[in-house]
């Protein structure tokens, strides 16, 4: 059975204490934010388990949550994750091409890795920055005022961001 | 009452209620999907639009939920207003955009609320040509099928399956449009309510299974209202027939009794009818003969012998008074044995005294405090289990919202405020049940120290005793639970005789009594056994040990043996012995069994399904069941006609006519005066409207004049049935028939289930006419004391001996529904359940093997150590295969 380290288990009881008794169901979220960082990026079935175990609740109340939000990845993701915006108004303002074009530098399909675990596209809704649209999320960051140039740019610096790391 | 407007129109409406209700109420079609009258609204579909204006000079309004608004005096709204159906029949356009339109070959079609809301709405041409998103669907087990593309996510099925019933492996997943509703992988729906999905789902997502085996629309089916037959809660039923089969059961509404819902055993159990396992024939030691034998035969073995009859509390109230009349009072005998004879005498001495009133399953849902004593109604008594689950949750609901203005009705809100609000509920019970997760306090104990605690809690609420060896924890309990009590006004208190314990009973009637002492209005439940378990013990029969030693006594003894298998319920040994000594035994049942074996005449009986009848639930309710199709075998017929022709022989009166049913309904309530009134329970066979009978078949019914060809290419004949104001064809009145003889529901528009709204006085309250039923025990007669009081001494082991107690399973059992594949297949394998300590002391593990040894008998099974058992008794799972002839509440011995 998959655990968490000592530290994490430690993070994860400070934040189920938050929440007062018979109501531990409310940690879900962090909790499940704490396990795809601390197993590979995705939450797999055992993971999620585990996680209704931390939280004495029915495995079948954490995959209807982790199932809702678009920030949990029931599948592996690549290395880096462009989380495309494609609520109206960044679709006004051509989310559509963004997410063509993407798809065609990168040669995957929306929900696809590249083969290199390099890259994963998604679409995702409104994440309340119209102001800036169309945008995307990578990582922690928003990435705003996307065209072809800049998706080009980005995808250079993941790369490069890679190649130092490795 | 508020005064309403719609459309310019004043109307009164009841207050309290929301608008969508009231609509509905005065008979306006209104669409909705998401919005239930037993679940309340959430305002997701937006589907039930309508404008409301300021006043009558606001021109413009706006647009609401009418589910989410109530009603308030003086309200102006607008159903017409061409802004609202725009946006109604828009709402449809876009919840049908990822719809598949596969109504041809969806098992919903032509009773699917989804299409009759299309039509009501206007949406008729698709606009939105892309893909539409698909599903895979999920293997949900034998009793309910899943096509999840047709889903319009109003998320009934999980407000059902979850808030309502309780259970836990159907859920919804994802978001927008992927949103699936299902369970976390394939497998079988554990909850015992799953069936309503098939209802509940506007839909063809949720449908049922076993229709599908031998599918049949709902406009080509023959129906008749029926009772179910599966336990005593007398759950009203619709049965569906085509080319001589039964096809489905389907809820009848009555708002006393199941509502809006069925339990999967009475849903899905009726597959017996359909059985291979029928006797089709009359035989005479063991050879198939024809009537005119068979009316010979019976001649000489019924002349010039002493009858004696054993009835039945599984067949009908006709079929039992029939043998009694048959074979006089003092020779009418019960299939058990005297104690659990005197179990039932105690319960309809108390309901008789009409001292504490019966508990209806509405009255349960609305009580603001339960207590259980000694009965699993999870398994014994499924629907009311229901029941006791919505008096705890409403009750909660109901105390948190006591300081707000927010209506009932209103779900969502109601649940935020309700938290884990909830209502008071003891289970005190033998061993764990389902019930436990959601009661105050759950406790086990032996039968004898579930008594002892009953009395302590009555006099606690109204000392009337001194109670001595009284464990102090014991009292304290009692005290918890009596100050609780005390803050209710209409608690209701639940027992039965699965413990086969009689203080246990006078317990459960102490604190009642007590309770109405203190100023309170309590109502009591007893569940029993059968289905006409509680009609049959009206009938104050002979216990079986005295047919026995009548029969050791007597030589010449002809026994007529209603509707049971003897073996089931009685030592093998005595049966033998009984069976041995009878001169002659006769036999009516619908199903070959043990006894069926034993008999030198046997006699094919129908089963609810191909006869009428009337059964008397736990609650004293007469329940007439209609005959829903003439079967092709003309010997199966009711046992009543075939027990009435019986009499006719013996008096010389022979006529080869069978009697009518209101005639032995009559001599029935003439003969025994406690059935008085037994009668209303439906109309008379000669009952018209405007000169037309009540046709089983829609005026949709097809094929009628082609599905015999291969016979007879002439359409024969409808048959004339005089036994009812039902007629065997699609003629006759198309108006709202007496509320207990509605075949199936239907009204212009509304094709599906929810076409019950139509028949109702108010949405979600009482048919039109009145609910179904006549109850029995209203007069008070008879004597009772004011308290019992008598405690028993408190449960104490015995040296090598246990006591043995049943568990009940709602698949498994029951003896006629386990002859649906499904139900068998979600029987649990026969066990024997031990404390830990004494599995321990008997150097057994889980899964060894014990003899269980009563007197005459020996039974063996495999061990389940059952934590929450108290050390001495012995748990077998009831009505399981080789459980046959168990003596229940008596003490055994164990071998490994
Ligand atoms: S499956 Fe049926 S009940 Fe459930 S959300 Fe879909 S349409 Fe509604
Ligand atoms: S609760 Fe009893 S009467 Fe009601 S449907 Fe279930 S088995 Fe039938
Ligand atoms: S629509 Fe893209 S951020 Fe709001
Ligand atoms: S029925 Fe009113 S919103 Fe669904």
């Amino acid at each position: 059975m998959i655990t968490f380290s000592e530290n994490k288990l430690k993070e994860a009881q400070r934040i189920i204490n938050r929440y007062p008794q018979g109501k531990q169901k409310s940690a879900l979220l962090p909790l499940l934010h704490l396990a795809q960082d601390e197993f590979g990026g995705w939450l797999d079935v055992p993971a999620m388990d585990y996680i209704a175990s931390l939280l004495n609740i029915e495995p079948i109340e954490v995959y209807e949550v982790a199932t809702f939000y678009s920030m949990y990845n029931l599948k592996p993701v690549g290395r880096h994750v462009f989380e495309v915006c494609q609520t109206g108004p960044c679709m006004l303002r051509g989310s559509d091409q963004i997410i063509d074009y993407i798809k065609q530098r990168l040669q995957i399909n929306v929900g696809e890795t590249t083969p290199d675990g390099m890259f994963t596209l998604k679409t995702v809704e409104c994440l309340g920055a119209c102001g800036y649209a169309p945008m995307m999320q990578l990582g922690k960051t928003f990435r705003e005022h996307l065209n072809e140039e800049k998706v080009d740019q980005i995808i250079e610096e993941c790369r490069s961001k890679a190649a130092r790391n490795n | 009452m508020p005064k309403i407007f719609i459309d310019n129109t004043s109307y009164e409406v009841k207050a309290g209620k929301n608008v969508l209700e009231a609509c509905l109420t005065l008979g306006f079609d209104l669409p909705y999907f998401c919005w239930h009258p037993a679940m309340g609204s959430v305002g997701a579909c937006r589907q039930c639009a309508v404008k409301v204006y300021k006043d009558e000079n606001d021109t413009s309004g706006k647009i609401i939920m009418s589910c989410m608004e109530g009603v308030r005096d003086g309200m102006h709204l607008s159903i017409d207003d061409k802004a609202a159906k725009a946006f109604r029949e828009q709402v449809i356009e876009w919840l049908m955009t990822n719809h598949p339109h596969d109504c041809p070959v969806c098992d919903e079609g032509g009773s699917c609320h989804l299409q009759d809301m299309t039509v009501m709405t206007g949406h008729d041409y698709r606009r939105y040509d892309y893909k539409k998103r698909t599903y895979v669907n999920q293997y949900l087990g034998p009793f309910i099928h899943h096509e999840m593309n047709r889903c319009i996510q109003c998320y009934r099925c999980v407000r059902f399956y979850k808030d309502y019933a309780g259970g836990k492996d159907l859920n919804v997943f994802a978001a927008h449009n992927h949103v699936y509703f299902g369970r976390e992988k394939d497998g079988t729906l554990e909850s015992p309510f799953s069936g309503n999905l098939a209802e509940v789902c506007p839909t063809g997502v949720f449908t049922d299974k076993t229709l599908r085996q031998h599918y049949t629309r709902k406009w080509d089916l023959t129906s008749a209202p029926s009772v179910c037959q599966h336990c005593s809660v007398g759950c009203n039923t619709i049965a569906g027939e085509r080319y001589g089969g039964l096809r489905n059961i389907v809820n009848r509404y009555n708002a006393e009794v199941n509502g809006y819902f069925l339990c999967d055993r009475g849903r899905f159990g009726y597959e017996f009818v359909n059985s291979e396992n029928r006797i089709t024939k009359p035989q005479v030691m063991h050879q198939a003969v024809d009537e005119n034998a068979l009316m010979h035969h019976l001649e000489t073995v019924l002349t010039n012998h002493s009858l004696i009859g054993i009835g039945s509390p599984r067949a009908s109230m006709e079929s039992n008074f029939a043998l009694l009349d048959l074979v006089g009072k003092e020779n009418f005998f019960c299939g058990v044995y005297n104690e659990e004879m005197m179990l039932e005498r105690r319960i309809t001495d108390i309901l008789d005294s009409g001292k504490i009133p019966v508990a209806s399953l509405k009255q349960i849902e609305d009580a603001d405090a339960v207590v259980i004593l000694g009965e699993d109604i999870w398994n014994t008594a499924p629907m009311m289990a229901l029941a006791v689950r919505q008096s705890v949750m409403k009750t909660g609901g109901r105390e948190a919202t006591e300081k707000t203005p927010m209506p009932e009705w209103h779900e969502l809100a109601v649940k935020e405020l309700q938290q884990n609000t909830k209502g008071f509920m003891v289970n005190v019970t033998v061993t764990e049940t389902s019930l436990d997760e959601i009661a105050s306090l759950n406790i086990n104990a032996a039968p004898d120290d579930i008594a002892r605690l009953g009395f302590a809690i009555a006099n606690h609420i109204h000392p009337s005793l001194e109670l001595k060896n009284f464990e102090e924890a014991v009292l304290a309990k009692a005290k918890t639970i009596a100050d609780e009590l005390l803050k209710c006004s209409n608690p209701v208190i639940i027992t039965g005789t699965s413990c086969y314990n009689d203080p246990v009973l006078r317990a459960a009637f102490d604190i009642a009594a007590a309770l109405k002492a203190a100023g309170k209005a309590p109502a009591i439940a007893f569940v029993v056994p059968e289905c006409n378990s509680m009609g049959l013990a009206m009938m104050r029969g002979h216990a079986f040990d005295t047919a026995v030693r009548r029969v050791n006594r007597e030589p010449n003894v002809t026994a007529v043996i209603l509707e049971q298998d003897l073996y089931r319920n009685l030592p093998a040994g005595i049966v033998d012995e009984f069976l041995s000594k009878c001169r002659n035994i006769i036999v009516l049942d619908s199903l070959n069994n043990a006894t069926t074996e034993k008999a030198h005449v046997l006699i094919p009986a129908s089963t609810f399904a191909e006869g009428d009848g009337t059964l008397i639930s736990y609650e004293g309710r007469a329940q007439r069941y209609y005959q829903v199709y003439v079967p092709d075998n003309k010997y199966i017929r009711e046992s009543w006609k075939w027990l009435s022709r019986m009499k006719m022989i013996i008096s010389g009166k022979a006529n080869g006519h069978d009697p009518h049913h209101d005639s032995v309904i009559s001599s029935l309530e003439t003969a025994l005066r406690q059935f008085a009134g037994i009668s209303a329970a439906a109309p008379s066979s000669g009952f018209s409207i405007h000169g037309e009978q009540i046709p089983r078949e829609p005026h949709r019914y097809s094929g009628r004049t082609a599905m015999l060809a291969n016979r007879n290419v002439s359409e024969p004949k409808p048959v004339a049935d005089g036994d009812s104001p039902l007629s065997f064809t699609m003629e006759g009145y198309q108006g709202t028939p007496p509320s207990s003889a509605i075949p199936f529901f239907w009204k212009p528009g509304w094709n599906s289930p929810q076409a019950v709204n139509k028949y109702q006085q108010e949405i979600g309250g009482d048919l039109i006419g009145g609910n179904p039923g006549v109850r029995l025990f209203v007069k008070s007669s008879g004597n009772m004391p004011e308290f019992f009081k008598d405690y028993p001494e408190h449960f104490r082991e015995r040296q090598n001996k246990w006591l043995l107690l049943p568990q009940s399973h709602v698949f498994g059992s029951d003896e006629l529904s386990v002859y649906s594949a499904g139900i068998a297949g979600r029987s649990p394998e026969p066990y024997m359940g031990l404390s830990p300590v004494d599995a321990k002391m008997l150097d057994v593990t889980e899964g060894s093997q014990v003899t269980i040894k009563s007197e005459k008998e020996e039974y063996s099974f495999p061990v389940k150590i059952v934590e929450s058992l108290r050390n001495g008794i012995v748990l077998v799972s009831k009505g399981l295969p080789g459980t046959q002839g168990m003596s229940w509440g008596n003490w055994v011995e164990l071998a490994k």
